[in-house]
């Protein structure tokens, strides 16, 4: 089998062994993600790019403690989520606090969008961008890196049950920021 | 307060309408989907927010996208980063003594009892294909599982080497502590079976019959051939 037609799992395999060549093709598959990822929860290009170097760096070292029980994207991102968490403690509270009420005035306060809703796309996308960091990982664990119940539970690392229970507020709040923006959408 | 109840009880959500995104990104198992699908049949109220869904998803998709892919520094400080990791990472297997160590901690019981059964047998089977050693004690190099065991040759006698099967009730200890009585140590392992060479001297085809003999004897060895 060669290297690019490998499966995750023997990439990690040959990792664990020093194989430089599979790390490069494992990083090639998941970088993108890794980053867009990362960048979602830090909201911060530069630290995002840091937290790629690091996730993989991670992988180099551990891949020969990786035990298959999941697939290799969803330990990807669960590293990816510890690191981004980590590195959001670092910043400042008041950082943080700020930049969440920019998103959220940017979304439901700006009249131009509110009135012509000539995009509700748009909108939308802001106001997924305004989502709180709780509620931004797991639609975006569910709707972009399309993982099961199962597996953002063990990214995140709550019961399943939360996992549904989030979601669904998570899009109660997101239509709360949406109506606040001028669109209505006849849910809830 | 049993308004309030009431409001609450209201508003949870139930089971069915908790799975709808799970069912738009297509990741529920074929029961659940079945369950979604014929409850959106029946439920138009249900199909209206599984519509709203629809399209968060695709938003959820587009923003995503739209978020670019991170510069070349981030795979240029990545490769920076491994190549600055200890030796022992870098080369093209796991450190001896890990693989040793490794080794013996992965093997169950059983499955070293089952390995020992076939020692003859894998034996075999391993000396075909490390029968290409050329022995010379500066340049060895471990190799890896799917590897042949190579050295350079100077055409300096090599010192003894022998294939040695441990028996599965031996620990690390009575390992390291045999390896000190023969002043010996493991140059290579390869499945169950390890590569030891003993001293640094040469010795005479008796010495190293006598040797054989000698490590066959030992309670926490159960094979021990010479190496070719």
């Amino acid at each position: 089998m060669s290297a690019t037609s490998a499966s995750d799992e023997v990439l990690i395999g040959r990792i664990a062994q020093g194989d430089r060549l599979a790390m490069q093709v494992l990083y090639g598959r998941h970088h993108v993600r890794v980053f867009r990822f990362g960048l979602r929860l830090v909201r911060d290009e530069q630290i995002a790019e840091d937290l790629i170097s690091e996730v993989f760096l991670d992988v180099w070292r551990q891949a020969g403690k990786f035990e298959g029980r999941s697939a290799v994207s969803t330990w990807l991102l669960a590293i990816t989520r510890f690191k981004a968490l980590s590195a959001l403690r670092r910043r400042k509270n008041a950082e943080l606090e700020d930049e969440a009420a920019q998103a959220i005035e940017d979304a439901s306060d700006d009249p131009e969008v509110a009135v012509t809703k000539k995009d509700t796309g748009e909108v939308l996308r802001k106001c997924l961008s305004a989502l709180s960091q709780e509620h931004r990982e797991i639609v975006d664990l569910v709707y972009y890196h399309e993982k099961s119940v199962e597996e953002v539970a063990e990214i995140v690392g709550i019961p399943e049950n939360t996992v549904k229970t989030r979601l669904f507020y998570a899009r109660k709040k997101l239509a709360e920021l949406l109506k606040a923006a001028g669109v209505e959408r006849g849910w809830p | 307060m049993m308004a309030l109840s009431k409001k609450m009880l209201e508003q949870e959500p139930g089971e069915i309408e908790m799975l709808l995104p799970w069912h738009a990104a297509g990741t529920l198992n074929a029961r659940d989907a079945r369950r979604v699908e014929e409850a959106l049949a029946r439920d138009p109220a249900l199909a209206k927010q599984y519509a709203v869904i629809r399209e968060e998803y695709a938003e959820t998709i587009g923003l995503n996208e739209s978020l670019g892919a991170p510069s070349v520094r981030a795979m240029q400080t990545l490769f920076a980063a491994i190549d600055a990791e200890p030796a022992q990472q870098v080369q093209a297997s796991p450190g001896l003594s890990s693989r040793i160590l490794g080794f013996f901690a992965s093997l169950s019981p059983r499955t070293l009892a089952w390995s020992a059964s076939l020692g003859a047998v894998a034996l075999v089977a391993q000396a075909s294909v490390i029968g290409v050693v050329l022995n010379q004690p500066s340049d060895f190099k471990v190799a890896s599982a799917d590897e042949p065991v190579t050295r350079s040759f100077t055409g300096q006698a090599p010192a003894p080497g022998a294939f040695v099967r441990f028996s599965p009730d031996a620990r690390i200890s009575d390992i390291n502590a045999l390896l000190q009585n023969y002043q010996a140590r493991i140059v290579g392992v390869r499945g169950s079976l390890f590569r030891v060479e003993f001293g640094e001297q040469p010795m005479s085809k008796e010495q190293v019959a006598s040797l054989m003999g000698k490590l066959q004897r030992e309670k926490i060895i159960n094979l021990a051939v010479e190496t070719p």
